[in-house]
């Protein structure tokens, strides 16, 4: 084709984000810059106890403060009191008085004032009267007394297998925050029919669409969702925030109400993690292949469902690691606490139990004398295979691929500054002292929704001639761009498909078709999906209109079929052409009760290697390298892509040196960037990353999502580095400093049969 | 609700605000200058990064009042800065942005950083730069843009 031909700019090349330079100039806006004339400000008053029974709620001096505009409780809801991401729904929209609150942070009052001041104010004026309970804070108590949110068993293989060599462990993984940098935020805007218009930083607009309407009790249409600029997700934004909230402030004030969570709310007024305890047994033969993996995994999921559900079947399904396991016995649960709701968080379910599996593999490894990476090679899962649900991998797993090209990446120089040693910029770590180890570890999760759910994404496509004559492209969705570059996905997609490099990305509303959530890597195939199949129906149109022997667009130009311009393209828009289509994947199953089932669509496969500088006597490490290959399936934008597996990896070194929610009492204590830390630039590792691209047979242009691999087993593997350096067992993260100099370790508080559910654990004996 | 009035942007800005009220809200709000952000509020991410006399400054930690009689200049105020409009182009084409929601508050930073410094080091950029917190990118690509703009400035 002559280069003139050529459309520029679409699948496979890193081309810049089109929302970029509206990034870099401030001009950009986020769901917290958002405003509107005669605005008001919201605020949320939240229970200070994790469980307390609400005896009363008086608002009568709040209601006649300055400045305030409207007070609200659950004594005015006009629709649904409980919403959820769960069916049915289990969390209340405000806590009611003669109702029970049930995690330290839950709502209970709203108020709008003409200014944040007066709002805060107003807070402090309401009373509420608490009858203070126990809370319920331990996951194993709570399961053991039936407060589950979901349990899981899989059960493959033979029960009574032997092998020639175990090995037990224990493992836990700490409560990590997603910490997006943009703070909940929305403004909602009542219409003069009684309606509303809602803009909201959220990563699902129609999900949160259907609680809202619900919650309102309003006709459908008479709540329109709009896209707020988003920044970051992770998973934070799964779950409702500010929506109902500002909804109802705004229509009992009649005027706009913005809402945005400061970082401290923030802490409490999103899901986190789940937080992980679990037992492990592995088995295998003497030359290192993989007889059994037997495993609990106990999970808290705090206070509500949120996506407990999918959690614990994503922590179950992908728990005994990307390997060929013959027999497997796996429970898998969350526990009903008293804490603050855990749900989604980037790479879900996935990240806890990689931790285990891998830690699990070096013991094995150590014990047999084999090396690490050789034994994962021997057993790593080959496409064909089946995993521990019964699933065949049909489609692209490169496990052995990418461990393969993972060890081969060249190695970290020796630290050259002593700002590059453990302790930093504090430069603690004294260099004689300092250990380097090295750690492998691999992992693999699910792509978009799995056991059954009907995933399906839509996408409007537009094309007609622009104000200058020139074909014009215009893109529609509902999905969210979060920060992870769908805009860019969508836009390379039509230029692809129409030959036209001038593409819009319209603002995300819910004027469109559902697009379900940015979430579980699952938009680029999806949306991405959706776009493909609208613009290839325009495409068609195109052809039909400019009739034989048009075959082809590019470039601007219909195309013949040697690739040959016949016409420019916009020569056939008279008028526009607009189509519309919901791409759906491929039906899955739900699990049996033996946790048997088709139950996810694809996968995605990743391999880490961390150098680790440790000073194990100062109790300080710093991670050198990161080391990756992932399979990608095919990268629509490489560029892109590397952006994102940097920044999951620095999630993931958040998750293994420093990251976690401590709760005492049921009381989040470190609920800000000055004690809940994440890394900076000085704790940011090397990046080096190789793509491995398999298309994958039916995701639209073979490619796998690429967002949550980075995090996976990125804190397997540092750990791993860790445990290298300073021979310590090292069986929890984060890693604290007092673990990895020696002084102290993780112990079980139970003692529980991998396999087993807690329901039968028993408390160790105390030391002598 | 005081008078407050401001140099900023090269403008003399005036608005009522409340006693207490930081130098990022009042830009913000009172001012309609959103591109400084607000994600901590608390001196620790840099989001509200704006030059005070000339230095670098969380807004968030600044008194509104307090900054009477100061030149501020804002992301905004950056528009036609020779070293700024690098740093922008370095942002993007280096993929340095993802959110965004910190961005402008690097390009504040590492324009900071590349004024007094065309070619800082790997270390010294690391050093500069260990006020504004990421989470989306990993400042793998921060870093790249500060080379290529660094560069572009030659
Ligand atoms: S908002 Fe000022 S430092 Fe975070
Ligand atoms: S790009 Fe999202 S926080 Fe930096």
């Amino acid at each position: 084709m002559p280069e003139g031909l050529r459309t520029r700019g679409g699948v496979g090349e890193s081309i810049p984000r089109p929302d970029g330079p509206d990034k870099v100039s401030g001009r950009f806006s986020f769901g917290s810059d958002l405003t509107a004339p005669g605005m008001l400000f919201g605020k949320t008053l939240r229970s200070p106890h994790p469980h307390a029974l609400i005896r009363s709620i008086d608002v009568e001096k709040a209601t006649g403060m300055p400045g305030v505009k409207a007070v609200l409780t659950a004594a005015d809801l006009p629709g649904e009191r409980l919403y959820s991401l769960h069916k049915p729904p289990d969390q209340p929209v405000l806590a009611a008085a003669g109702d029970e609150v049930r995690y330290a942070g839950e709502p209970v009052a709203i108020v709008a004032a003409e200014h944040p001041e007066q709002a805060r104010a107003a807070l402090e004026a309401i009373a509420v009267e608490y009858e203070v309970l126990a809370p319920l804070l331990d996951p194993v108590d709570a399961i053991q007394r039936g407060s589950v949110l979901r349990e899981l068993t899989i059960r493959s293989g033979d029960p009574d297998a032997v092998a020639d060599v175990v090995v037990d462990g224990y493992y836990e993984v700490g409560q990590q925050d997603q910490a997006p940098l943009g703070p909940e935020a929305g403004l909602a805007i009542p219409t003069p029919h009684g309606g509303i218009d809602l803009w909201v930083a959220t990563q699902a607009l129609h999900v949160d669409l259907e609680q809202v309407e619900a919650c309102l009790g309003m006709r459908p249409g008479a709540v329109r969702l709009h896209l707020g600029g988003v920044g970051g997700a992770f998973g934070a934004r799964e779950d409702l925030s500010i929506q109902v909230h500002a909804c109802l402030l705004a229509l009992k004030a009649r005027r706009p109400v913005k809402m945005w969570y400061g970082r401290e709310e923030s802490f409490t007024g999103h899901v986190h993690r789940h937080p992980a305890w679990m037992w492990y047994s592995t088995g295998a033969d003497r030359d290192g292949r993989l007889v059994f993996v037997k495993a609990t995994i106990l999970l808290d999921g705090g206070a509500y469902a949120s996506s407990s559900g999918a959690v614990v079947a994503n922590a179950a399904c992908f728990g005994a690691g990307p390997y060929r396991v013959p027999n497997a016995h796996v429970w898998s649960g969350a526990a009903r606490t008293n804490t603050v709701p855990n749900g989604a968080m980037r790479g879900f379910g996935a990240v806890q139990s990689c931790f285990a599996y891998e830690g699990q593999m070096d013991l094995l490894a150590a014990r047999l004398g084999l090396d690490p990476i050789e034994l994962r090679l021997k057993n790593a899962i080959r496409p064909g295979d089946r995993l521990i649900t019964g699933q065949a991998l049909t489609g692209a797993a490169p496990m052995a691929k990418l461990i393969d090209l993972c060890q081969g990446l060249p190695e970290p120089p020796a630290p050259s500054d002593s700002l590059a040693l453990p302790g930093g910029a504090g430069n603690v770590a004294s260099a004689a002292e300092v250990v380097r180890g090295t750690g492998f570890a691999v992992g693999f999760k699910n792509i978009a929704y799995s056991e059954g759910s009907d995933d399906y994404a839509t996408a409007r496509v537009r094309l007609q001639r622009g104000p200058d004559g020139a074909a014009v492209v215009q893109v529609k969705t509902a999905a969210s761009e979060v920060g992870q570059g769908l805009v860019t996905v969508c836009l390379q997609v039509a230029r692809t498909e129409l030959g036209v490099e001038a593409v819009e990305i319209e603002r995300a509303d819910t004027t469109v078709g559902d697009a379900g959530s940015s979430s579980a890597s699952r938009q680029t195939w999806m949306t991405g999906g959706a776009v493909r199949d609208a613009a290839r129906l325009v495409a068609a149109e195109v052809l039909k209109r400019a009739g034989p022997p048009a075959q082809a667009l590019a470039g601007g130009h219909v195309l013949d079929e040697e690739g040959a311009a016949l016409a420019p393209i916009e020569l056939f828009l008279d008028e526009p052409i607009e189509r519309e289509f919901e791409h759906h994947h491929r039906p899955t199953s739900g699990l049996d009760p033996a946790g048997q089932g088709d139950a996810h669509v694809s996968f995605m496969f990743v391999a880490h290697r961390a150098t680790v500088d440790v000073d194990a006597e100062a109790g300080l490490a710093r991670v050198a390298q990161v080391a990756t290959a992932q399979d990608v399936g095919r990268a629509i934008n490489p560029l892109q892509v590397h952006g994102q597996i940097e920044g999951g990896i620095a999630q993931g070194v958040g998750l293994a040196t420093m990251e976690e929610i401590k709760l005492k009492d049921g009381l989040i204590r470190n609920a800000s960037f000055t004690d809940y830390i994440i890394p900076t630039s000085l704790d940011m590792p090397e990046v080096a990353a190789v793509l491995v691209e398999e298309p994958e047979p039916e995701a639209p242009y073979g490619a796998k999502g690429v967002g949550e691999p980075p995090l996976i087993s990125s804190p397997a593997a540092i750990v791993a580095a860790m445990r290298a350096a300073t021979g310590r067992r090292l069986n929890r993260v984060p890693v604290s400093p007092e673990e990895l100099a020696g002084l102290s370790e993780c112990r079980p508080g139970w003692l529980v049969r991998p396999g087993q559910s807690p329901a039968e654990a028993v408390r160790p004996a105390p030391p002598l | 609700m005081t008078q407050v009035r401001l140099q900023v942007n090269g403008a003399v800005r005036e608005a009522e605000a409340w006693p207490g009220e930081s130098l990022l809200y009042f830009l913000r709000e009172r001012l309609g200058l959103f591109g400084s952000k607000n994600a901590c509020e608390q001196g620790e991410c840099g989001s509200c990064s704006v030059f005070f006399d000339g230095e670098l400054v969380c807004s968030c930690l600044v008194l509104a009042a307090a900054a009477e009689g100061a030149q501020i200049v804002t992301v905004e105020g950056l528009e036609d800065d020779p070293v700024a409009a690098r740093v922008r182009e370095a942002m993007v084409a280096a993929g340095g942005v993802q959110c965004g929601f910190c961005t402008p508050g690097f390009v504040v930073a590492m324009t900071g950083l590349l004024r007094g410094n065309r070619h800082p080091s790997d270390l010294e950029t690391r050093e500069a730069l260990s006020g504004n917190l990421c989470r989306c990118t990993g400042y793998v690509r921060i870093f790249e843009a500060v080379r290529r703009a660094g560069d572009a400035l030659e």
